[in-house]
């Protein structure tokens, strides 16, 4: 090709010496493609993301992780109220017989919130991602027998199969998919709030709105509870960071000695309210306040505070 | 002190009488099961002067939208839902003789005044022990609104299941006892 003068209808008119010049680009073209879309790219079917998110639907659904539970324990043991007792019994019996019979721990099989941290040297093959999540809760819900609670919002229609998951995305170093999966109850989450505090308002203020929200929602969040709190940023960043907190594994302190300072703090004061397991009183009202930061502007102090049933439902897999 | 009550459903008035706020309560009898959507249209079949698909004089409702029965199950795993959201409804059905209401969290000053008036009660299980309160379905079987899914009504029957009275028929109101406790709280003080 080199030897004529390209007159071809892809080419058009290109001078030999020009073709001479670049005779070995189609080459390294064809070396970069193998290499970075091929080769050098770890690849994963995204029909493995659907049967993992089928997966960890069930189990978070018949099966509360280690952390939560061992708080769940600590807390009968501090409860001193007999309604509290009673109810906190009736908890830990609910978790035996769910493992046993298969069922889940809760009716409410919440609306399926998905997190997918997306390693960026990892390629996904097979089809679309979002829709590999979907199906993969559609599978998990009908097949574990969990109740569809998804519908429009305004026609209130439901869509039978408890899809669409709410799915958050986040690009990470690395070539692997972690998928954590938390179904939310809406008990809890109809009493979790929004503010944009003043700068002027301080920590004081943020104190003030975790506190009146936990009063607010009384027994109406199924307490004890655990209360994600998200603080700064902007408006949606502040619920996220909130949300984001409730996946921790519950009772971990922050790695921000200031932060773990405020949940301590938090959570003592929360307990001091009396609201007790079920809103019936006791000294068990939380059991764990896990707060993430964010820098804000300068005229802003946004909160926002995502209240957590015990039945705290998180589960997570790499791929 | 606490004490333990065994009480049967449909509920008579001399039984309801003795019920009182605090009270531990091992139910056994019938339940109905209605939600939010199924209350909407029992209230509006009233309105529109139409009969309910069951009576509801001397019954009990038990606010709950269970989750799917697996193959060889009576009935799902079926905790109580908030019944805050029934409190618009509740007034009517209380008129039309209803006597026991199942759920969970605290009720409006109009719903609780209604209990008094219609010398009814509102018992609380705990929620979230859904697959435990399974286990005291003894029958489940679908009455009306298949179409609701979970939301549908259902006659069930039960088998001791652990209550506590809320509010008794004398309007006592446990829920109440609670918010005083959080008094202190604002005393206490952020500021």
């Amino acid at each position: 090709m080199g030897n004529r003068t390209g007159s071809s209808p892809v080419l058009g008119t290109i001078k030999k010496d020009t073709l001479q010049k670049y005779r070995w680009y189609p080459a390294v073209f064809c070396f970069l493609v193998l290499d970075h879309g091929g080769m050098g790219l770890r690849k994963l079917n995204v029909d493995l993301v659907t049967a993992t998110v089928a997966q960890l639907c069930v189990e978070a659904c018949r099966e509360l992780s280690a952390d939560v539970r061992a708080l769940l324990e600590q807390a009968r043991n501090e409860e001193e109220s007999a309604f509290g007792c009673f109810i906190l019994d009736q908890v830990l019996e609910n978790l035996e017989v769910a493992a046993r019979e298969q069922l889940p721990i809760c009716q409410d099989t919440g609306i399926c919130v998905v997190f997918l941290e997306i390693g960026q040297d990892l390629h996904l093959t097979g089809g679309d991602l979002e829709a590999a999540v979907n199906a993969g809760v559609r599978r998990g819900y009908q097949e574990g027998y969990l109740r569809k609670s998804v519908l429009s919002p305004l026609t209130r229609i439901n869509t039978f199969d408890n899809t669409p998951a709410v799915i958050h995305t986040r690009m990470v170093p690395g070539d692997r998919l972690k998928i954590t999966v938390a179904p939310k109850g809406a008990g809890s989450e109809n009493m979790s709030r929004l503010k944009m505090l003043k700068p002027a308002d301080g920590i004081e203020g943020v104190k003030r709105f975790v506190l009146e929200t936990v009063a607010a929602a009384g027994g109406c969040a199924c307490p004890p509870v655990i209360v994600g709190v998200g603080i700064g940023g902007t408006m949606e960043k502040a619920a996220l960071l909130a949300k984001t907190a409730l996946i921790r594994p519950a009772g971990t302190a922050s790695s921000d000695p200031t932060v773990a300072e405020l949940e301590k703090e938090l959570l003592a004061l929360i307990n001091q309210t009396g609201i007790g397991p079920q809103g019936l009183g006791g000294k068990v009202t939380a059991l764990a306040v896990q707060i993430e930061t964010y820098p804000t502007h300068i005229a802003a102090l946004p909160v926002a505070v995502n209240l957590q049933c015990h039945v705290a439902r998180h589960r997570s897999a790499i791929l | 002190m606490v004490r333990i009550r065994e009480l049967q459903t449909p509920v008579g008035k001399e039984q309801l009488a003795t019920l009182a706020s605090g009270d531990l309560v091992n139910l056994s009898g019938v339940l109905y099961t209605a939600r939010d959507a199924a209350h909407q249209r029992l209230v509006a079949r009233l309105e529109a002067g139409e009969p309910l698909p069951f009576a509801l004089e001397n019954q009990a409702l038990f606010y709950v939208g269970p989750s799917p029965t697996p193959p060889g199950k009576i009935i799902g795993s079926c905790g109580p839902t908030t019944s805050s959201r029934m409190d618009p409804y509740t007034p009517l059905l209380l008129e039309q003789g209803l006597k026991i209401m199942i759920g969970k969290g605290p009720r409006s000053q109009e719903v609780v005044q209604a209990i008094q008036r219609h010398q009814a009660a509102y018992l609380v299980a705990t929620g979230g022990a859904a697959a435990l309160l399974a286990q005291c379905v003894k029958k489940a079987e679908l009455i009306a609104y298949p179409d609701l899914g979970p939301e549908a009504i259902y006659r069930l029957e039960v088998e001791k299941m652990p209550l506590i009275v809320a509010i008794d028929p004398d309007g006592r109101n446990l829920f109440a006892r609670g918010a005083k406790e959080e008094a202190p709280l604002e005393q206490e003080g952020m500021e």
